[in-house]
C-alpha cells in the first residue's frame, strides 16, 4: 500500500499553487525603487583584436547614466574557476583570465564589451547601438582537433595553445590498457560525437545588483541554482566584497539543468555597477543572449574501443576524447569531461583494465559546462553504444553480453577510482524486460512493417555519480570548494518548524519532499514544515542543488539536524514528565515514557523550550533550534535500465519513439510522484538531445543554431507516455535516509537507448553497414545514413 | 524594437491612403513582422495595421464557386470556413504554425512576405489562384518571384484571394524539426483540366510549381505516376536540417503521399 504521508507518500507539490496560478517570484518580478536598466554590447565576431570601443557618442544619448568598458574592470579580478585539473605529465591546466567586460580582445560571438546603464532598457539598447568599436577580426578556431595544430590561431594569446590539459585516468594502466588490447580476442571501436547542447531553461537568466550606502552593502538578486557559491566567488575573486557585506538572493528559479550554477559576468556587472552609480541595476537576458552567453554543455568528440575475449568478457576499455572548453573556463568546466565522465567509465560493468584521455580544448565558441548530467551521458552513451556495436559485430544478444559483465557484487571498487556501496543491476535489467513488454516486440514490428515502417529496440544500461560529494576526495581532484551541505532546523515556539537549507530548488520540489522527511521523524504533519531557501541573508553556507545532490546531501543535513532536535526534545519531556531521557520515545508527534501511559505532545515540549519556566536549564540552554552541516562519505550511485522502441520512416528517415520505459534504483524514495516527473523530465531532454537539439557553428564561430527556428526543443509531442519504474531499490549505505537522487537519471541513460533502438531498426531492415548516426539523429541524418 | 507610428484604418480606402506616407510598411498578423522588429532587424517609421478592417475579413464563395478569402482573414478562420469548399486548403491552414499563429497571422501576411518555407503560397500556386489587390488581379502564377520577393508593388495592399475549387487536393507538410515550418512542403490539386503541384519549403528561388509531375500526374493521377521522376537537386535548399539531396528526395516522397491522400 502506498503512504499517504511522510517518506513514501506521494504529497502534491505544494510549491506548484504559486507557479501555476502566477504567484512566484522570479528575479525578473523583482524592481527596486530607482531601478536602471542594463544592456550589453556582444562581439559579433568570434575572435578579435579589441582596438577602440568608442563611446563618446553613446554617452551623451538620452538617459544613459555610464557606460562601462573593459578599462572599467583593470582593477576588478576576473571570473574565477573552480576547479583545477592536473595533466597526464604532472601539469595543472592552462588557466586563462576571464575579465568581466572583453580586454585586448573578444573571443567568442556574444563575448560582452561593453554595457550601458541607463533610465530604461530601450535607452540601453539605443547607446549599445551608438558605441562604435574597432575590431580587427581574427582567424576563429571552432573544431578541436584543429585548434590544437601547431600553427592553429590561439584563443588566448598568453597561453601555450589552445590544449587546456591532456588528462590520463588511470595514467598507471595506460600500458596495461594497450596490451590488453592488442592482445584481445576481438576489440570493437566507435568513434562519436556527444554534441554541443543548449540548456534553454524556460527562465533566462536574470540579475538585479543593489547597493545600500548607509551600510555599504550589496545585494544581488540573481537566477542561481546555488546563491552562497555565487557569494563566494564574486565577492571573494571578483569584486572583494566579503560575505558580511555581500547578500546573495536567488528566488523561485525558472529551471537550472546547469546552467544557473556558474558565476557569470552579467552578476559580477550588476552587482559592481549598482555600488558605482549607487542605484539598483537590472539585467534581463533576451533568448538570443541566452543563446550566446548561457553556458553550453557537452560537446565531446570520442574514439572508444572495446577489448573483448572470446566469451564476450570485457577486457578493457580505452577512450580518447577532445571536450571542448569554448572560450574560457566557465566555473567547473575542467571536472566535467574529467572527474564526472572518466570516473564513471566502468558504467555497470566489471572491465579490469580502462584508460580514459581527454585533451580539452580553448575554441572560439561559448564556454562550456555541467548540464544536466554533466559527463556522465558522456560517459554512458560512448559506452552503451560500443558494447551494442560489440554485441553485433559478435553476434549475441546485447542484453545477455551485458548481463554477462555485470558487477554483481558490492562494495565494488571500480578501475577508475569510485567504489560502489551498492547496486542490483539484474534486477533492475528484469524489472526492464517486464515493464517494457519485450514478449510483444515482434507483434509490435510486424504491425509496423505492415505501415511500411521500421521498428526498432534499443536497451541500455547507466550509472552515474550523484550525491555530490566528498569534500576532502575532491579537494585532491582539484575542486577549489567543499561539497557538504546545510540545514537549520528551526522549531517555533507552538511546534512549527522552519528548515533553513543551503540546497536550492528550481524545479525538484524541496518544499514538499525535505517536509515529509520531518514529518516522518517527528510523526506530524507534513504542512507544519516550511523549507527556506535561496537567500544567503537567512540559510547555512550551503552548496545549492546540482549532480542530484540535494536529497542525499542537503536531506542528510537536515535530516542531521532534525536529530539533534529530537535528542534535545527527548531532554526536555523527561524534564517535563520526571522521567529518565533513556526512557523517552518519540511517536507520531507524542513524547511517551516507555511502559507508562505518560506523555507529552510535541508543542508542548516545544513550548516549553521557548517559555522555560519549568525546565532543565542547569543542564542545556532554552530554544529548539539546530544547525547540521553534512559532508557525505562516499557518492550515491543510482543505476538503470532503458529501453526505447522507435519507428523509422524509411522514406523520409523520420524518428517517432513508440515506447519508452525506465527501471530505475534510486534507493529509497521519499515522493514517488516527484520522482517520476523527475525521470520524465530527464527523459524529455534526452529524447530532446538524441532526436533534436544540436548547437551548430559556421567555419567562422558564427553561432548558426542561435534561436528556436534552428535549435529543436523537444515538444509534448516528440515523447511519448513513459513507462516508468523505480520498485527496485538498493538503498544507499552511507547517508540517514538511504537516498540516491534521480534528477538526472534520465537524461543520461535516454540517449543511447534512442540511438541503439534507431540502429537496431535500420540493422533490421538489412541496413548492416549502418553501425552509428551521430546525435541529433535528425530526419535528414537518418535518411543519408540508410542511402549509404 | 525601435519607436514606429501606427495607423488602424477601418477602410481599405483610408489603408491605402495611410500606405502613401514615407517608409510605411503594412501589418498583417504580425507573426513575422513583429518578432522582426523585436529583433530590431527591420525599423520602419510607420505600421499600417489591416487588422481592424472588415471588408478584408472573412471566406465566401463567389459566382464561379471559388472560395474568396478576405486578405485579413486568420488562418484559424480559413482552417474553420474553408473546411467545407476546399477541405485541403483549410487543412493546410489548420496546421501553419501553433494557435497563436493561427490566431493571430493572416493569408495576405502569409502571401505578401512569401517565405520560402511558408505553407500558404503552395496552395495560391498549386490551386491556380488569384490574388487581388487594391489596384489589380494578379494570378499566382505571375506573384511568387523567388524568396520573400512579390509581384507587389510599392503600397500595393493584398485585399483577397480567390481560389478555384479542385475535384481532389491534400498538401503535405515535412516540418523542419525547429521551426515547424516546411522543410519541404507540396500541395497538389486536380482540377477538370489537369493537375497542379506547388512545392514550398524546398527551393532557394521559393514556392515553385513540379511541372514534370503535373503531366504524369493529368494522365495517371497516382502515386505511382510519379514515383520514377524527379526533380534537381541543384537549386535546393542547404542548411542545418537538410541537404540538397534530401530537400530533392522529400519533393517526390510528398508528391507521391499528396496523391495518395487527396
Amino acid at each position: 500500500m502506498p503512504k499517504d504521508h511522510g517518506i513514501g507518500a506521494s504529497d502534491k507539490r505544494r510549491e506548484d499553487v504559486r507557479f501555476l496560478t502566477g504567484k512566484g517570484r522570479y528575479t525578473d518580478d523583482i524592481n527596486l525603487p530607482g531601478q536602471a536598466y542594463v544592456a550589453f554590447l556582444r562581439s559579433d565576431v568570434a575572435h578579435g583584436k579589441l582596438n577602440n570601443v568608442d563611446t563618446a557618442a553613446a554617452s551623451g544619448m538620452p538617459g544613459v547614466l555610464r557606460i562601462f568598458t573593459g578599462a572599467d574592470f583593470e582593477g576588478v579580478g576576473g571570473l574565477p574557476c573552480g576547479w583545477q585539473v592536473t595533466d597526464r605529465h604532472g601539469n595543472v591546466m592552462q588557466e586563462p583570465g576571464h575579465p568581466v567586460l572583453a580586454q585586448g580582445k573578444v573571443r567568442h560571438v556574444g563575448d560582452p564589451i561593453a554595457a550601458v546603464v541607463a533610465e530604461t532598457y530601450e535607452q540601453a539598447r539605443d547607446a549599445a547601438e551608438a558605441i562604435s568599436l574597432d575590431i580587427d577580426e581574427l582567424p576563429a578556431v571552432v573544431d578541436m582537433k584543429e585548434a590544437v595544430k601547431d600553427g592553429a590561431p590561439k584563443v588566448h594569446d598568453d597561453l601555450t595553445s589552445n590544449l587546456c590539459y591532456d588528462w590520463g585516468f588511470v595514467e598507471d594502466n595506460r600500458e596495461a590498457v594497450d596490451q590488453a588490447i592488442k592482445n584481445a580476442a576481438h576489440v570493437t571501436t566507435l568513434e562519436l560525437t556527444n554534441q554541443r547542447l543548449v540548456a534553454n531553461p524556460m527562465e533566462p537568466r536574470v540579475a538585479v545588483g543593489d547597493y545600500a550606502a548607509h551600510d555599504d552593502s550589496s545585494t544581488l538578486y540573481t537566477t542561481s541554482q546555488n546563491p552562497h557559491v555565487i557569494r563566494l566567488l564574486m565577492g571573494a575573486f571578483v569584486l572583494g566584497i566579503p560575505e558580511h557585506k555581500l547578500r546573495v538572493v536567488a528566488p523561485d528559479v525558472g529551471g537550472g539543468f546547469g546552467t544557473k550554477i556558474f558565476h557569470y559576468a552579467e552578476e559580477a556587472f550588476c552587482t559592481f555597477a549598482a555600488k558605482q552609480l549607487k542605484r539598483a541595476v537590472k539585467w534581463t537576458a533576451t533568448r538570443s543572449e541566452a543563446f550566446m552567453s548561457d553556458a553550453h554543455g557537452r560537446d565531446h568528440v570520442t574514439k572508444i574501443e572495446l577489448a573483448l575475449d572470446k566469451d564476450g568478457m570485457f577486457q578493457a576499455l580505452r577512450t580518447e576524447t577532445y571536450a571542448n572548453m569554448g572560450a574560457y573556463l566557465s566555473t567547473f568546466a575542467p571536472s566535467v569531461p574529467t572527474w564526472l565522465h572518466g570516473t564513471l567509465m566502468a558504467g555497470n560493468y566489471k572491465t579490469p583494465l580502462i584508460y580514459v584521455n581527454v585533451k580539452a580544448v580553448f575554441t572560439n565558441t561559448v564556454p562550456v559546462d555541467a548540464y544536466r548530467g554533466a559527463g556522465r551521458p558522456e560517459a554512458t552513451f560512448q559506452l552503451e553504444r560500443v558494447i551494442d556495436k560489440a554485441a553485433r559485430e559478435l553476434g549475441v544478444d546485447p542484453i545477455e553480453l551485458r548481463r554477462k559483465n555485470f558487477i554483481t557484487e558490492f562494495p565494488y571498487a571500480t578501475p577508475v577510482a569510485v567504489e560502489y556501496d551498492t547496486g542490483n543491476y539484474n534486477a533492475t535489467m528484469d524489472k526492464l524486460i517486464e515493464i517494457a513488454d519485450f514478449a510483444g516486440f515482434d507483434a509490435r514490428r510486424a504491425e509496423s512493417e505492415k505501415r511500411g515502417k521500421l521498428r526498432g529496440l534499443g536497451v541500455n544500461c547507466y550509472i552515474e555519480a550523484c550525491g555530490i560529494a566528498p569534500s576532502q576526495l575532491v579537494g585532491q581532484l582539484g575542486a577549489r570548494a567543499g561539497l557538504y551541505e546545510s540545514a537549520t532546523v528551526r522549531v517555533n515556539a507552538t511546534g512549527g518548524l522552519v528548515v533553513m537549507t543551503g540546497s536550492h530548488s528550481h524545479g525538484q520540489g524541496h518544499e514538499t519532499t525535505f517536509p515529509q522527511v520531518i514529518a516522518e521523524m517527528i510523526g506530524i504533519d507534513a504542512n507544519m514544515v516550511e523549507i527556506v531557501h535561496g537567500d544567503t541573508a537567512n540559510t547555512p553556507m550551503g552548496m545549492g542543488t546540482y549532480g542530484s545532490r540535494s536529497l542525499a546531501v542537503g536531506g542528510s543535513a537536515m535530516v542531521r539536524a532534525t536529530e539533534k532536535i529530537i535528542a534535545k526534545a527527548k531532554k526536555i519531556a523527561a524534564h517535563l514528565m520526571e522521567a529518565s531521557e533513556g526512557d523517552i520515545e518519540l511517536k507520531e508527534g507524542k513524547f511517551s515514557v516507555a511502559g507508562t501511559d505518560k506523555s507529552v505532545a510535541w508543542g508542548d515540549v516545544c513550548l516549553a523550550a521557548y517559555v522555560p519556566h519549568n525546565y532543565p536549564l542547569d543542564q542545556i540552554e532554552p530554544g529548539l533550534e539546530e544547525t547540521s552541516f553534512y559532508d557525505p562519505s562516499n557518492f550515491t550511485y543510482p543505476a538503470g535500465a532503458y529501453a526505447c522502441e522507435v519507428e523509422v520512416d524509411p522514406d523520409t528517415g523520420k524518428v517517432t519513439i513508440e515506447r519508452f520505459a525506465a527501471a530505475d534504483d534510486f534507493g529509497n524514495i521519499v515522493n514517488p510522484m516527484i520522482v517520476s516527473g523527475q525521470v520524465h523530465g530527464g527523459l524529455a531532454q534526452g529524447i530532446g538531445q538524441a532526436l533534436l537539439e544540436g548547437c551548430s557553428y559556421d567555419e567562422n564561430g558564427q553561432l548558426i543554431s542561435a534561436s528556436y527556428m534552428d535549435y529543436a526543443m523537444p515538444r509534448a509531442s516528440d515523447v511519448p507516455f513513459y513507462t516508468v519504474d523505480h520498485s527496485c531499490q538498493t538503498p544507499c549505505t552511507h547517508n540517514p535516509l538511504g537516498v540516491k537522487g534521480c534528477g538526472e537519471a534520465g537524461a543520461i541513460g535516454s540517449p543511447p537507448a534512442v540511438v541503439n533502438a534507431v540502429v537496431d531498426a535500420l540493422q533490421r531492415a538489412g541496413k548492416s553497414n549502418v553501425t552509428h548516426i551521430d546525435m541529433p539523429l535528425s530526419p535528414a541524418r537518418v535518411w543519408a545514413a540508410m542511402q549509404g | 524594437m525601435y519607436a514606429f507610428e501606427i495607423d488602424r484604418p477601418t477602410t481599405l480606402a483610408a489603408a491605402v491612403e495611410a500606405m502613401g506616407a514615407e517608409e510605411a510598411q503594412a501589418l498583417g498578423g504580425g507573426q513575422t513582422l513583429i518578432p522582426t522588429l523585436k529583433q530590431r532587424l527591420a525599423s520602419p517609421a510607420r505600421l499600417v495595421s489591416l487588422a481592424g478592417i472588415a471588408e478584408l475579413q472573412g471566406v465566401c464563395k463567389d459566382d464561379a464557386g471559388r472560395v474568396c478569402i478576405g486578405s485579413a482573414t486568420t488562418h484559424a478562420t480559413v482552417a474553420k470556413e474553408a473546411a467545407g469548399d476546399y477541405p485541403a486548403l483549410a487543412a493546410l491552414a489548420g496546421g501553419i504554425g501553433d494557435p497563436a499563429v493561427r490566431n493571430r497571422g493572416t493569408i495576405g501576411g502569409s502571401l505578401a512576405n512569401n517565405d520560402p518555407a511558408a505553407c500558404y503560397p503552395s496552395a495560391a500556386l498549386a490551386s491556380g489562384a488569384t490574388i487581388v489587390t487594391n489596384t489589380r488581379e494578379i494570378a499566382a502564377d505571375d506573384f511568387f518571384d523567388g524568396m520573400f520577393t512579390t509581384a507587389l508593388e510599392e503600397g500595393e495592399i493584398i485585399t483577397e484571394v480567390k481560389f478555384p475549387v479542385p475535384e481532389k487536393a491534400n498538401y503535405q507538410k515535412f516540418e523542419q524539426p525547429a521551426s515547424r515550418f516546411a522543410l519541404t512542403g507540396v500541395f497538389v490539386a486536380k482540377y477538370a483540366d489537369g493537375v497542379r503541384v506547388a512545392v514550398t519549403g524546398a527551393s532557394e528561388d521559393g514556392v515553385f510549381r513540379w511541372t514534370e509531375a503535373e503531366e504524369a500526374l493529368s494522365a495517371n493521377f497516382s502515386p505511382d505516376a510519379v514515383a520514377g521522376l524527379s526533380v534537381s537537386a541543384d537549386d535546393m535548399i542547404a542548411d542545418l536540417h537538410g541537404t540538397k539531396e534530401y530537400r530533392a528526395h522529400l519533393v517526390n516522397v510528398l508528391t507521391r503521399r499528396a496523391v495518395a491522400a487527396a
